[in-house]
């Protein structure tokens, strides 16, 4: 099973704000109903909360070009509105609070439409070298990959409102993998 | 400039968010680590909700030395030396060290941190923005 929980970026403005789209789907085995209430296919609230730390996780990444190892490591307050239903297309916006060598928090929200779904904060830690060391949490051309997918170097702008760009390191690394491939 | 109660209730309330214990628990004699549970990754939390409370700026290394806990001139076989705890003295001159100091093994500095040495800790801090 893929472990994308977002659809696409819409809005990422390094180190700042990110803002993703997650258009919920019958089709999603999530939604077969055997998790919550069999005739209504609710969208289980633990895929939202992956799907805005996906969004945040990306952002604060982003912020030292994608060299540090972020993981998700607590959640703060999670306040769930209404559910979200299939067919709903949730817009997921972070916003940094605070971005430290040894992690940072985001605030984020969930909304379909203009309707507030929920409010989450989360705490995303930097592993670090002196226990992780030569540990990668992605193979770097894949993550690559990944990133275009979801359209961050589309829509991305730096500190400065000039386009974001790719780190020189995952370009790299990409050569070297169709390199290989090829 | 607020009063200790007033330090101590804003600090009440951060670790009762940051760490989801009932306002009992938050004692001025209990511990962050042993008492409350915190874990490394609550501090970045619990420093940044004392922030935004008091609006004061918290350098990471004043609450933490760990430049000091991991110095090959002030750390020997696993213990703090004299030259080592006189640092920590002048770094953290809001916590009480007196018990570190009779053992002082690096293992249990992490454990050493009380709620009342956070409380004079954002005293000191708020007494110095004025």
């Amino acid at each position: 099973m893929r472990w994308f929980w977002i659809d696409r970026f819409t809005e990422f403005e390094s180190g700042r704000r990110a803002v993703a789209t997650k258009n919920i789907s019958l089709a999603e085995e999530q939604m077969d109903g055997y998790m919550y209430m069999p005739v209504l296919p609710i969208m289980p609230t633990p895929l939202i909360i992956e799907g805005l730390a996906q969004t945040g996780g990306l952002l604060v990444g982003e912020h030292n070009q994608f060299r540090e190892r972020v993981v998700l490591a607590k959640l703060g307050k999670a306040t769930f509105h209404t559910p979200a239903l299939a067919g709903d297309t949730l817009t997921y916006t972070t916003t940094v609070e605070e971005i430290q060598p040894d992690g940072a928090i985001c605030i984020c929200t969930s909304h379909i439409g203009d309707l507030l779904q929920a409010e989450v904060e989360l705490i995303f830690a930097h592993l670090d070298d002196a226990r992780f060391k030569g540990i990668d949490l992605f193979e770097p051309a894949d993550f690559l990959r990944m990133l275009r997918m979801f359209r961050i170097y589309d829509v991305g702008i730096d500190a400065n409102g000039e386009r974001l760009r790719i780190p020189e390191h995952l370009l790299a690394a990409e050569q070297e993998d169709i390199a290989q491939n090829d | 400039m607020p009063t200790k109660d007033e330090v101590f209730e804003k600090v009440r309330e951060a670790l009762m968010d940051a760490l989801g214990v009932d306002d009992d628990e938050v004692t001025p004699e209990a511990t962050m680590v042993g008492d409350l549970g915190a874990e490394s990754i609550d501090f970045l939390d619990i420093v940044f909700r004392l922030e935004k409370a008091f609006e004061i700026e918290i350098p990471r290394s004043e609450l933490f030395p760990e430049d000091i806990l991991t110095s090959a001139e002030y750390v020997q076989d696993g213990k703090v030396t004299d030259a080592g705890v006189a640092e920590l003295k002048k770094r953290m001159p809001f916590a009480d060290l007196t018990k570190f100091e009779a053992n002082p093994v690096v293992q249990d500095f992490g454990n050493l941190l009380t709620v009342n040495d956070l409380c004079r800790y954002v005293e000191t801090k708020v007494a110095s923005d004025e």
